[in-house]
């Protein structure tokens, strides 16, 4: 595993305001990173260091080995960025749209027709590759952004929220495809208030708030140690007396009457199995037992709820 | 910016440049501007060469007279030029830098391995190429214009001063899309910066001329027992007047257009139809007297563009 971003004691201010204030970031090759937050949380602001479009107030980076302030040139054609909220040329095509920043990236115009239509097969327009981009959807258009990053060959991609604004199926159609293209191994630096829709994509995910990060880390390691390992299960039971039932039955520290035959098991292992058991075993009907995965939301309001209060007034 | 950064600022200057020149020349904005020149050229041209033809008898420089003479109702072609060339040059700038902040293209393509000298050269230089092409048409097509209906060829010694007064407009639509840019990067909304554009150009072009000697009136009050405070009263008018750069413009051609032009002070203050009539300067000294006026034109736009270029480069790309 080699380290492609590196960021040491990272602080912009804006007059007396820390947008970001005081981040360390290693990022691995290969990893999909998640750099989750509310708004305002400086997710952008660490994005537009990272890629040199802003100078840090204090603090170092190095992305592939190089200094984005002093080698800008030479990180922005190996690093592809979708910004927040992209934009493109509206009365040029999507292929035209595409040609003129594999010009600007230096694509040799021989090169750039064949990695352009590879591209828009691989983020599925090329069908509509000669249509203005004015009538496409923001589905598309983020998609566009990505084939963008194709072109380019780009060894690292920074994502700024890439799904808000995306409906279900859209967002999941990205998701698919920035899995795929991380498994091709691109590294990817994702940032989202989505926590809970990113942490399926994720391998690693640090968590901003205020201009700093509480916490980084992967997120089942996350969950572990902020939520302490609470399992919730839900059941759906007839002719059982639950309380009786699942007395005595280990690592079971609570448990819940929902509406119509539905409890909440809380317990702090996976005794799905042991549950069952014993559910049958007294002579019950089991209509469902699911486990319900515990979110980086909980863990994200579990792990800041404290300093919340400090911070309130 | 930090000072030792690598890689050259011109990497992408072309593409941009082109890519912009080719987006003017499809955008129908410019091509309503460009249809008002061409038809205001026409007419004026076409007007005039009827009054040519009407007084004429010998005249060394026929095919100049065709630009600036005026034919009531209708202007000459070079004050209907100094009056369009700025309107072309702001349609072309305007909303160069925040209309890019506004369809939220900069950032991306700020994150190309380009510097943002190159994106706001780029475009600069994209609006020249435009103006230049577009100017070269018009002259060429007036002097076309000029061979069918005279009847005759220009001489080459016309042909000189036609191209001169064409680098000399040229120059003259770099300072105002260099205005216009300033603007554009300096004000957000692509809507404000057009109007602050068009109150500059309004200002200079005809406000100027009615404010310059009200200004020197004031500075220079004229005491009727000296004559010479009444020169002097002229002189600081006329110094006032040359910020515009309307003005300079006007001098410019003046002196190209009408080689008999002997001096740009006191004498010859108004139109071209005013100048006086008698031997011809030759080419170079008509050069030599619009020099300061030239140098005037193109210190005004590199001062502006690197109003443009030190803005642009203090901002902050979040868009
Ligand atoms: N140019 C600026 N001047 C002042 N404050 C800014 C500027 N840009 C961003 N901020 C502030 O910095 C904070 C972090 O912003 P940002 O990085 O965009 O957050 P996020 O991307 O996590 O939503 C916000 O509170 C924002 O208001
Ligand atoms: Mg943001």
């Amino acid at each position: 595993m080699t380290t492609v971003i590196e960021a040491r004691g990272l602080i912009k201010r804006y007059g007396r305001f820390a947008a970001v204030d005081g981040i360390d970031l290693a990022v691995e090759k290969g990893e999909v990173f998640g750099l989750l937050g509310p708004n305002g949380s400086g997710k952008t602001t660490t994005i537009l260091l990272l890629l040199g479009l802003t100078e840090p107030t204090a603090g170092s980076i190095s992305v592939l080995g190089l200094d984005p302030l002093r080698q800008p040139l030479a990180v922005k054609t190996r690093v592809g960025y979708l910004p927040d909220q992209i934009g493109f040329y509206d009365h040029l095509t999507a292929w035209e749209n595409l040609a003129y920043t594999a010009r600007l990236a230096g694509v040799i115009s021989k090169e750039a027709d064949g990695r352009i239509a590879g591209a828009l097969g691989r983020v599925r327009l090329e069908e509509v590759a000669n249509r203005r981009v004015a009538t496409f959807s923001r589905g598309m258009r983020q998609r566009l952004g990505l084939a963008e990053v194709l072109v380019k060959k780009a060894e690292i991609a920074i994502l700024d929220e890439p799904t808000s604004g995306l409906d279900p199926q859209s967002t999941q159609e990205l998701l698919d495809l920035i899995r795929e293209l991380a498994g091709e191994g691109v590294t990817f630096v994702l940032s989202s208030h989505q926590l809970a829709m990113m942490q399926t994509i994720c391998d690693r995910v640090a968590l901003f708030r205020r201009g700093q990060v509480g916490l980084v880390g992967r997120v089942e390691e996350l969950t572990a140690n902020v939520l302490g390992g609470t399992f919730r299960i839900e059941v759906e039971t007839e002719n059982a007396d639950l309380v009786k039932v699942l007395a005595g039955v280990r690592h079971v520290s609570g448990l819940t009457p929902l509406q119509d035959r539905r409890w909440r098991i809380d317990a702090d292992a996976d005794v799905r199995a042991d549950v069952a058991h014993h559910i049958v075993g007294a002579g019950g009907v089991l209509h469902s037992i699911s486990m319900r995965k515990a979110t980086l939301d909980e863990v994200y309001v579990r792990f800041f709820e404290g300093e919340n209060h400090d911070v309130a007034a | 910016m930090t000072s030792r950064r690598e890689g050259s600022p011109f990497a992408g200057l072309s593409t941009i440049a082109l890519k912009e020149a080719a987006d003017h020349m499809n955008s129908i904005r410019i091509h309503l501007v460009m249809v008002l020149v061409l038809l205001t050229a026409i007419g004026s041209v076409y007007a005039a060469i009827g009054q040519i033809k009407a007084t004429v008898g010998e005249d060394q420089f026929l095919f100049l007279r065709l630009f600036t003479t005026a034919q009531q109702p209708l202007p000459s072609f070079v004050f209907f030029l100094g009056f369009l060339v700025p309107l072309v040059a702001i349609a072309l700038g305007f909303d160069a830098i925040n209309g890019e902040y506004n369809r939220r293209t900069l950032s991306r393509v700020l994150s190309q391995p380009i510097y943002r000298d190159a994106l706001l050269t780029g475009k600069f230089m994209g609006g020249l190429l435009v103006i230049a092409i577009c100017l070269l048409a018009l002259w060429l097509l007036v002097t076309g214009l000029g061979m069918l209906l005279l009847g005759l060829p220009p001489s080459s010694e016309e042909i000189t001063r036609g191209l001169a007064f064409l680098f000399a407009s040229f120059v003259y639509a770099g300072v105002w899309l260099a205005v216009a840019m300033a603007f554009s990067t300096i004000v957000k909304s692509p809507a404000t910066s057009a109007l602050c554009a068009l109150t500059a150009w309004l200002l200079f072009t005809v406000f100027w001329p009615m404010l310059a000697p009200l200004i020197a009136g004031a500075v220079a009050p004229v005491d009727p027992l000296d004559p010479l405070t009444a020169v002097h009263q002229i002189d600081v008018q006329q110094a006032i007047a040359r910020i515009s750069p309307n003005t300079l413009y006007g001098e410019t051609t003046l002196a190209l257009l009408n080689p008999a032009t002997r001096s740009l002070g006191l004498l010859f203050t108004d139109q071209l139809s005013g100048a006086l009539m008698g031997a011809p300067l030759p080419f170079s000294l008509s050069v030599a007297l619009i020099w300061p006026q030239l140098a005037g034109m193109i210190a005004a736009l590199l001062v502006l563009f690197t109003i443009a270029y030190v803005s642009f480069q203090r901002q902050e790309i979040r868009a």
